[in-house]
């Protein structure tokens, strides 16, 4: 991994797609985590 | 074991497509259609969203596998031309970051399999991912010809997770169709190796034509499909195939074994051919037999599990059952 301070324009172009797909990434993993929840607090809800 | 000081150091910056890379998603595509079949022929009633999730951890399990394998086989995967250009060997990405992905996304997928499904495809999920990277990799893919007989397990559970996440139970006819794959591993990866032999001699990988040599390897591959044939219709007589699916798979079969018979008599493997330059498949021209049963077997494979697929969404009735 390059030094952010002293990358050159692909490095930080590089880093910035990197972020972006982790940010991504994390942010899928958020929505997955609520929507499993609503399905499993609904089923246990519908059952009671 | 990886040494990540001989590989090449990086300069081009790693990028996000080459992390997807390292999770193998052609691979992980085969493995989300055939855990799709498992669970779609469990007929049972799953939540859709569940279900996708579902599958979501299984391609990422399958990924992480495929990630582990490519920090651990830098060494040798830069010595053959067909994984020389990946990630890790080609200095895009740092073994320990290949490492890193691998161990994360393992962890994600299965504890996120056991808590939103149940811990019984997670605990399958978690075995698949520990015998890919570690059984096979680590272990027989450097010390036994054997090495894809016994590691084609990996490949083949994907539609036993599938029907775990979907029933919680694994009956007979799941692990059929871990058996079909299993058997169908060993024709289809030596038909490959058959001409693509010199790499994994240049690598010291002991792949079966390497070690017992080519004749030896078609005679296997030819006892091989003569299990794998007959194995592929049981399915028709245990409930989980329709009309359909035996018309496929005896018809299937029949090529298979001809193409198989093919292989046997030729000199696949034998010689190489001056002739040919160094392409990435290069097939020699005694090899043509052996690409063809490659290709066939692929073909082969994914029509036996479209049409179950089929059959099942469609409710159209099963053959017989005991």
């Amino acid at each position: 991994m390059s030094d952010p301070q002293n990358e050159g324009p692909v490095d930080a172009k590089a880093r910035r797609g990197r972020n972006i797909a982790l940010a991504l990434g994390l942010a899928l993993f958020m929505i997955l985590v609520f929507v499993v929840t609503i399905v499993r607090l609904g089923a246990s809800t519908g059952n009671g | 074991m990886t040494m990540s000081s001989a590989l090449p150091t990086s300069r081009a910056p790693a990028r996000w497509q080459d992390f997807l890379q390292l999770l193998k998603p052609r691979v992980m595509s085969l493995v989300v259609f055939t855990a799709i079949t498992g669970m779609v022929c469990a007929d049972a009633a799953i939540n859709p969203i569940l279900g996708a999730i579902a599958i979501l951890c299984i391609a990422v399990g399958a990924g992480a596998s495929a990630s582990l394998n490519m920090w651990f086989d830098a060494d040798i995967d830069a010595k053959m031309r067909r994984t020389r250009g990946r990630p890790v060997p080609a200095g895009r990405v740092q073994g320990a970051d290949a490492l890193t992905l691998g161990v994360v996304l393992s962890l994600f997928s299965t504890m996120l399999l056991g808590m939103t499904v149940n811990w019984l495809a997670a605990g399958l999920l978690a075995f698949t991912i520990l015998f890919y990277a570690v059984v096979y990799t680590m272990w027989l893919k450097r010390s036994t010809p054997q090495n894809i007989v016994i590691g084609g397990l990996a490949g083949a559970l994907p539609p036993v997770i599938g029907w775990a996440a979907a029933t919680g139970t694994v009956p007979l006819n799941a692990w059929l169709l871990c058996a079909i794959i299993f058997m169908w591993t060993p024709p289809h990866f030596w038909a490959l190796s058959l001409y693509t032999s010199e790499d994994y001699e240049k690598a010291g990988v002991p792949m079966m034509p390497v070690v017992a040599g080519a004749k030896s390897t078609r005679k296997q591959i030819l006892i091989y499909s003569l299990l794998f044939t007959p194995l592929c219709l049981v399915p028709a007589f245990t409930g989980l195939g329709g009309l359909t699916y035996l018309a496929v798979a005896a018809g299937g079969g029949l090529i298979f074994l001809i193409l198989a018979w093919r292989v046997f008599k030729s000199r696949a493997g034998d010689a190489a051919d001056p002739r040919q330059d160094d392409g990435l498949y290069d097939v020699k021209a005694a090899a043509k037999d052996a690409r063809n049963l490659f290709a066939f077997s692929i073909l082969y494979l994914t029509l036996l599990f479209a049409t179950l697929l089929a059959e099942h969404l469609l409710d159209l009735p099963a053959f017989g059952g005991f």
